[in-house]
């Protein structure tokens, strides 16, 4: 059986009046990519903040591989990328990570070897002796990567690591990520505004002003919030009329609202004279979204 | 210790790539540098001369020249000891400002190490613009005029050393409190055109007014212009001796800064060393105090 590898339990935070987080709860299993969801403001940061010892709690425990987060021992089994490169512009991409690996007592060959095997595994050894200003926005995101990587942390801690950046650069990315997990059993600790990125999560906690407002599989929450939709092709609007569900016309044909999969299984047995051409689509983690929260998640804003 | 050692290097290293936080520290010794070339060197010229009376025949243009190289040196000097220092140690803002100090606290360095690293940083990147300043101030009074033994340029070395650890003790109690690029840009122009004007470097602190005076008595680093105006006019004077009558040579050093007063009593050379050692010490305490007791509201 995995084991929990951090343990929240009743964490609450407030800032002067807002209350940013309030009695929160979940664990977060030693391999898995957990998605933390939320919109600008839900109490992500916050949480992320506490885990990481750089803020302090109101009330609640919280745990990293069994010790307390304000326990800077823990810090050694945790990596951070943040929202925004927080690496030093003016100066070097080797320079960075050497100086980024003396913070936890790496030096001389020991660095050197690390930087090598991550600017190799994250395919950029042609850009260690270049200005971090110099690069990219894909670029700096490596690099990123490789200075939360630097001291080789059981948990990685990702905060909106792929807004702005281009396909193929994410593609690399999340190449890279499912590479490391098999291989090191990193556990990932994700938070993203990409739906697509949230659903490949093995579990997800949706926070809405502080709370938890759905946690699961993607299965699950999709099962529990979303229904199913059928997509007809090739009949008429009376043949969709005569199936007694909500529809709405689409390129070529209909799509019709079921709340789950065996009510279109059970549609599809009673109608097979209509269903000759069709796809069953499950909702999305977009949908989840919006039926937990009411709001919508497009790059981080709020709609 | 290693770690300390990186940060420390790391600080320096990015104060001098960093070509925005280099070129404005430079700011406020390149505006005197341009003030005593057009005018300022010509303006108290004129004023020793005036002072110097009918002697003023009598002593060698050399003497005259390291006068005024004296005056401007020590000028600059005592503007840069701080000012650079100031600009320096804004890597501590900066830091906070564009996320990096976060992403250093989620390291298991102690805070400690990364605060006396800015100290050491600053201290460090400031000795090395200095001291170039320095070298660049001596070989200009050798061009134009030499008076000083070699006992002065190791009292002047010593007094740039103290006022240098003075404005990297002041800068990181200031800078403390700052957190944004806003705040940078403000404290950075009040300093580096405020501080050439309190410091005396622009004009003697003689020139102002009593009232004036009083509060810049105050002023720890007024005793560090009057320790480098002492030491980088001193051989001038001594030429002087002889030449120009006693009373006029006092009035000529007390309208230079190089004899300052408190309230009325003469403050000896012993009692500025011992004020700027004292004032950093302060400052150094309250430093030390203020990063404790953050530390201690994060727990």
């Amino acid at each position: 059986m995995q084991r929990n590898v951090i343990e929240i339990e009743n964490l609450s935070k407030a800032f002067k009046t807002v209350q940013a987080v309030d009695n929160l709860s979940f664990k977060v299993k030693e391999g898995e990519l957990f998605a933390f969801l939320g919109v600008n403001g839900a109490g992500k940061s916050t949480t992320i903040h506490v885990l990481c010892g750089s803020l302090k709690k109101d009330s609640g425990t919280v745990k990293v591989y069994d010790k307390d987060s304000a326990d800077k021992t823990v810090l050694n089994r945790m990596g951070v990328v943040f929202q925004n490169s927080v690496l030093d512009k003016s100066l070097t991409v080797k320079d960075n990570l050497v100086f980024r690996g003396a913070l936890y007592g790496l030096f001389g060959e020991e660095i050197e070897k690390r930087i090598t095997h991550l600017a190799s595994l994250l395919d950029f050894s042609d850009l260690l002796n270049r200005t971090v200003g110099k690069l990219s926005g894909g670029q700096r995101r490596r690099v990123d990567i490789a200075r939360a990587l630097l001291h080789k942390p059981g948990i990685l801690i990702l905060d909106e690591p792929t807004t702005g950046l281009d396909p193929q650069t994410r593609k690399l990315l999340w190449d890279v990520l499912a590479n490391l997990r098999k291989q090191e059993n990193l556990t990932v600790f994700l938070t993203t505004h990409y739906m697509e990125e949230a659903a490949e999560a093995d579990y997800i906690v949706i926070l809405d002003a502080g709370k938890i407002a759905a946690e699961g599989t993607p299965l699950s929450l999709k099962n529990a919030h979303t229904g199913d939709s059928v997509s007809l092709y090739g009949v008429s609007e009376g043949e969709v009329t005569s199936l007694g569900a909500p529809y709405e016309k689409i390129a070529g044909g209909y799509r019709v609202s079921l709340p789950n999969t065996g009510e279109a299984t059970q549609l599809i047995l009673q109608h097979p004279e209509v269903f000759r051409d069709y796809e069953i689509t499950k909702g999305n983690m977009d949908d989840v979204f919006l039926a937990v929260t009411g709001k919508r998640l497009t790059g981080g804003k709020e709609q | 210790m290693k770690q300390l050692f990186s940060l420390t290097k790391r600080n320096i290293k990015l104060f001098f790539k960093d070509k925005g936080m280099f070129f404005t520290s430079l700011i406020t010794p390149l505006i005197l540098l341009v003030l005593y070339a057009t005018f300022l060197g010509n303006v108290y010229k004129d004023a020793f001369l005036l002072s110097m009376g009918e002697g003023a025949t009598l002593v060698p243009k050399s003497t005259v020249n390291a006068l005024v190289g004296g005056q401007l040196v020590s000028s600059l000097m005592a503007v840069s000891c701080i000012t650079v220092a100031f600009c320096s140690n804004m890597l501590m803002v900066q830091d906070k400002a564009n996320g990096t100090a976060a992403d250093f606290l989620i390291s298991p360095v102690s805070p400690k190490v990364l605060a006396f690293a800015y100290y050491l940083g600053t201290l460090f990147s400031t000795l090395i613009i200095c001291a170039v300043a320095l070298g660049a101030g001596l070989i200009y009074l050798t061009a134009f005029g030499w008076a000083l033994s070699f006992a002065d340029v190791m009292l002047l070395m010593l007094d740039c050393f103290l006022l240098v650890l003075f404005g990297t003790a002041l800068s990181s109690v200031v800078n403390f409190f700052l957190s944004s690029q806003g705040q940078i840009s403000a404290v950075g122009s009040i300093v580096s055109a405020g501080y050439g004007f309190i410091s005396g470097a622009y004009m003697p602190i003689s020139n102002f007014s009593e009232g004036l005076q009083a509060v810049m008595s105050f002023l720890p680093g007024t005793y560090g212009t009057a320790l480098l105006r002492n030491h980088a006019m001193r051989g001038a004077f001594e030429k002087m001796n002889g030449i120009i009558p006693a009373e006029g040579l006092a009035e000529m050093k007390a309208s230079a800064d190089c004899s300052i007063s408190f309230f009325g009593n003469a403050v000896s050379t012993g009692a500025s060393y011992a004020i700027l050692v004292g004032a950093t010490l302060l400052l150094l305490g309250v430093y030390v105090l203020l990063n404790v007791m953050k530390n201690r509201k994060k727990k």
